[in-house]
């Protein structure tokens, strides 16, 4: 990554809800979007990874065609829509969806507050799952000494699986399953966490947007009411938090296209 | 490791990106992916364990769970169920005394179902242990359970039970045209890459794999991409339910098939071709390696093709194992590389980025027929029938209700009624007919008149029939419970969208929908739609919208009432307490007057706040431990 910010004068620029957004060569959508400082909902990007497309919350409108902002690359003639009432209402159907699909029990959550998956509802105005639960039947594991892994909560953006790959080198978590059964496993024979080499130190550990990798005896140091987006809303948090910092600049977009 | 392991390992040569085809063969040598199975192989392969469990997973005949020593499974496509499987199903099951899906006690069977496996012109139809069994009747099933209970092995019982018809009913370019091995690459020699390349352009080919993407530019791109090898794949994963007409173009057509790949592969310049095989068709298998071998023999094949020194091409054939997304050309593609078939995103393309991110070629199986002849016959030939955006012909596999299943290749442009004459259905009986498969097209009477043809009606190549005797939303509820089970699971819209349409039809079929469920099943469909990452989600809400828009009646008569919303269930939702206090008798179950009255709006209400609910209610709590 350049630690050099992005000079608007002389970058391309396209449109977003018809403000000016420069952008770098290789960065996509979402990237720049961030960078110049305006939020698109998201839950599966996170800056320091190449974007994986899966949640597809962050789906805009780029000439007319919905597609998802973190993954489609910026170009200097793209007339992209974000706030619009369709738009909302198409993100506020998937963020319900993920509720739908998952066992979310927020007021019993360790992550209240913390958590991104109810804080982007709260941001959609979503109060409720609307469909009716799939309730998945999804046991917890907590062989680990220090880390308790509450599947439950799992949105399968699949970012402790890059995270363990590609920081910690350890490969600890990948999916298994498809479609609806599709979930979380660790690599272990026994299927249990104590039996792989995850430590609290790796990256894998601070990346889940949700509640399902905890560390144990820790619970509740800071007290429901006063967590990060339970004093500002995540679009302010986000734009705040990557104030000056470039998002996806020069880095290798290509690879295995995913 | 056990030695049939290292051997398979060998044999592929511990190559990760060979991980389907050894769990493939693992699974043929031993029946079951156990987790010492497979981490045995991540560790020959040098993989992350969680990785080969990942993709043992992902594919539906990949067994990580224990299974019976004969394991049954019926094909569930619309036009099975129609030709009454669920009656034979049932007739098995009842004779091993199972449940679906259940493992009988001695461990020697198992019943469930699978995904269309393109027998629809013979259903129904199953397979055993992998191999196919068509054209199903009562005395069949009896057969095949004195075979089971027999205990001789699959590979032994009597081969006419396995035999598998070909019906080809319309025969045009394509299947009429008279051919010698070896004439189509004669004809290539005579063009030079790039002439062949151009022929098939100004044919105006579009691809007969369901994009209608044209052949000719895609094959330019390929061969002007750079890279270290070119790579041509034939996709004949033909997964699409009601589809099989791939099928016939290699049983009957083989040489056609791999002489197309020849051609592509002297076109774009590449030295191998892959053909991407469904695992339902395994009993090809045979057939098709004797005559790839046939064609190394007579250097149609191989190194030195037509004795020209330097044209090296070879086919090999790479297993699918039930998964339709993986006819996805950039899943099928991730599958060939040993991974989960999830669809990559798009750009870059297969055509610069596709096989070991190589420059490859993805064409469906008649694309690369329909080639191989245009180069052979010349682009007029081929343009000499069709329509003016649509050239040459195209093959349907019509099934269903009418006399005549079987292949028909008709020029583009035919009518429905044209194909619904020909192949024998009563016209003034026939309600529906769903063209391309559950992700086409569904046309009522009043469209009979309109063509196929990507002006109007596009086809992915199937033709499937329903007369008025047809329960539509079924029919429908059928579609969405295929989609449900094929979706990779990758992108929200699609995972959650076609369970939750799955389960809302379901709703329907049973007599319990709710107006409610109406609105959101083309809420979910719309939302589908517009932000899936890949074809499978973009037109799995397809039958619904066309459904609602087309069939209206007969999904408002499924309603449980018009007036009100029950769609929550108090007996359904007592079953788990039922089952864990053991209890089956009158009390714990709420039926009869509760129900009755809910489908009243101010009753319900009223059961709500004062009578029935509340005393039913305590009197269960106080009784239930
Ligand atoms: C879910 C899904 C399943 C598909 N299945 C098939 C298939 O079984 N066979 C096929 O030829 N194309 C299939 N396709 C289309 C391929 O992605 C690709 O467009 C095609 O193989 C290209 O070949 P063509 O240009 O010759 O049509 C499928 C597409 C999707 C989205
Ligand atoms: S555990 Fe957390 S980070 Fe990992 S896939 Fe699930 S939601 Fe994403
Ligand atoms: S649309 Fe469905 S099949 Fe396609 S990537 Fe998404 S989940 Fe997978
Ligand atoms: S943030 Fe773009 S798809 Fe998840």
């Amino acid at each position: 990554m350049s630690d050099k910010l992005p000079q608007p004068a002389g970058l391309p620029i396209f449109l977003l809800d018809g403000h000016e957004i420069p952008f770098q060569p290789g960065q996509t959508v979402m990237q720049a979007a961030l960078e110049a400082g305006f939020y698109i909902p998201h839950l599966c990007f996170h800056e320091e990874f190449k974007p994986h497309g899966s949640c597809k919350v962050c789906t805009v409108k780029v000439n007319g065609r919905t597609v998802a902002s973190c993954t489609t690359a910026a170009a200097a003639d793209l007339d992209v829509e974000s706030e619009t009432s369709e738009l909302r209402d198409l993100r506020k159907t998937l963020v319900q969806f993920l509720f739908t699909e998952g066992n979310h029990f927020c007021p019993s959550c360790e992550q209240s507050g913390n958590c991104k998956l109810q804080a982007v509802a709260y941001e959609l105005d979503v109060l409720s799952a609307h469909f009716n639960p799939i309730f998945p039947d999804r046991p917890l594991d907590a062989s680990h000494p220090d880390v308790l892994l509450d599947f439950n909560r799992c949105i399968l953006c699949e970012l402790c699986i890059r995270a363990s790959s590609e920081v910690d080198g350890k490969d600890v978590f990948a999916l298994a399953g498809r479609g609806i059964t599709k979930h979380l496993i660790v690599n272990a024979e026994s299927g249990r966490l104590a039996d792989t080499k995850l430590a609290v130190n790796d990256k894998a550990m601070s990346v889940c947007p949700v509640g399902v990798i905890q560390r144990k005896r820790r619970g509740f140091a800071v007290p429901i009411g006063q967590r990060t987006y339970d004093q500002k809303p995540i679009s302010e948090v986000t734009i705040s938090r990557l104030q000056g910092h470039p998002i996806g600049h020069a880095e290798d977009q290509e690879g295995d296209g995913r | 490791m056990p030695e049939v392991f290292s051997a398979i390992l060998v044999q592929h040569e511990h190559n990760p990106t060979r991980l389907v085809q050894i769990l493939r063969d693992v699974m043929a040598a031993v029946g079951e992916l156990t987790p010492k199975n497979i981490t045995a192989i991540a560790l020959g392969l040098g993989l992350p364990r969680a990785r080969v469990e990942g993709v043992a997973c992902f594919y539906s005949f990949f067994e990580t769970e224990p299974r019976g020593r004969y394991r049954v499974l019926f094909s569930d496509s619309a036009t099975d169920r129609m030709a009454g499987s669920v009656q034979l199903r049932q007739r098995l099951l009842d004779a091993f005394d199972l449940k679906l899906g259940e493992v009988s006690r001695d461990n020697l069977v198992s019943i469930g179902t699978t995904s269309c496996t393109g027998l629809c012109d013979q259903g129904p139809a199953l397979l055993v242990n992998g191999r196919a069994i068509a054209r199903l009747t009562p005395a069949r099933i009896g057969a095949l359970s004195s075979l089971i209970r027999g205990g001789s092995p699959v590979e032994d019982w009597p081969e006419n039970l396995f035999a598998i018809d070909v019906h080809i009913r319309r025969a045009d370019l394509l299947l009429a045209t008279p051919y010698l091995p070896g004439d189509l690459l004669q004809a290539a020699l005579a063009r030079g890459p790039q002439g062949c390349i151009d022929a098939v352009r100004q044919a105006n080919l579009r691809g007969r794999g369901g994009a209608g993407f044209t052949t000719g530019q895609k094959w330019q791109a390929c061969r002007d991409a750079p890279g270290e090898a070119h790579y041509v794949v034939c996709n004949a994963d033909e997964g699409e339910p009601g589809t099989f007409k791939d099928r016939v173009l290699l049983s009957d057509y083989a040489d056609q098939v791999f002489e197309g790949m020849t051609v592509a592969g002297y076109a774009i310049g590449a030295r191998q071709g892959y053909l991407y095989l469904r695992g339902e068709y395994a009993f090809l298998q045979d057939h098709l390696q004797a005559m790839l071998q046939r064609r190394r023999r007579d250097h149609l094949l191989g190194s030195g093709i037509l004795g020209v020194d330097g044209w090296d091409f070879d086919i090999q054939i790479h297993w699918g194992a039930g998964a339709y997304i993986c006819g996805e050309e950039s899943a099928l593609i991730e599958s060939m590389e040993g991974k989960r078939g999830i669809p990559r995103n798009r750009p870059p393309y297969p055509v610069t980025c596709g096989y070991l991110n190589q420059p490859t070629v993805v064409n469906n199986v008649e694309t690369l027929v329909a080639a191989g002849f245009i180069v052979g016959q010349g682009p007029e030939w081929f343009g000499s029938r069709g329509t003016p955006r649509s050239a040459g012909t195209r093959l349907h596999s019509v099934a269903g209700d009418v006399e005549r299943p079987g292949v028909y290749e008709y020029p583009w442009g035919v009518t429905v009624r044209q194909v619904l004459e020909d192949a024998g259905a009563r016209l003034e009986r026939t309600q529906a007919v769903q063209v391309g498969g559950p992700s086409g097209t569904l046309l009522g009477p009043s469209e009979f008149g309109r063509r196929i043809a990507f002006e109007d009606v596009p086809s992915a190549g199937a033709f499937m029939v329903f007369d008025d005797s047809r329960d539509m939303v079924e029919v429908i509820d059928n579609f969405a419970h295929f989609f449900a089970h094929e979706s990779c699971g990758f992108c929200t819209p699609c995972r959650v969208g076609t369970t939750l349409i799955a389960q809302m039809t379901h709703h329907l079929v049973q007599g319990k929908g709710t107006r409610r469920d109406l609105k959101d099943l083309s809420k979910v469909a719309l939302v589908m739609k517009a932000a899936s990452h890949c074809g499978l989600g973009n037109t799995a809400g397809n039958p619904i919208l066309q459904g609602l828009q087309k069939f209206r009646p007969a999904f408002d008569g499924k309603l449980a009432s018009t007036e009100v919303l029950p769609s929550f269930d108090l007996d359904e939702a007592l079953a788990a307490a039922r089952e864990a206090t053991g209890r089956e008798d009158e009390d714990a179950h709420f039926f009869g007057e509760y129900c009755a009255e809910a489908a009243n709006p101010a009753s319900a209400l009223a059961a709500h706040t004062s009578r029935a609910a509340p005393t039913a209610l305590s009197a269960r709590k106080s009784e239930v431990p």
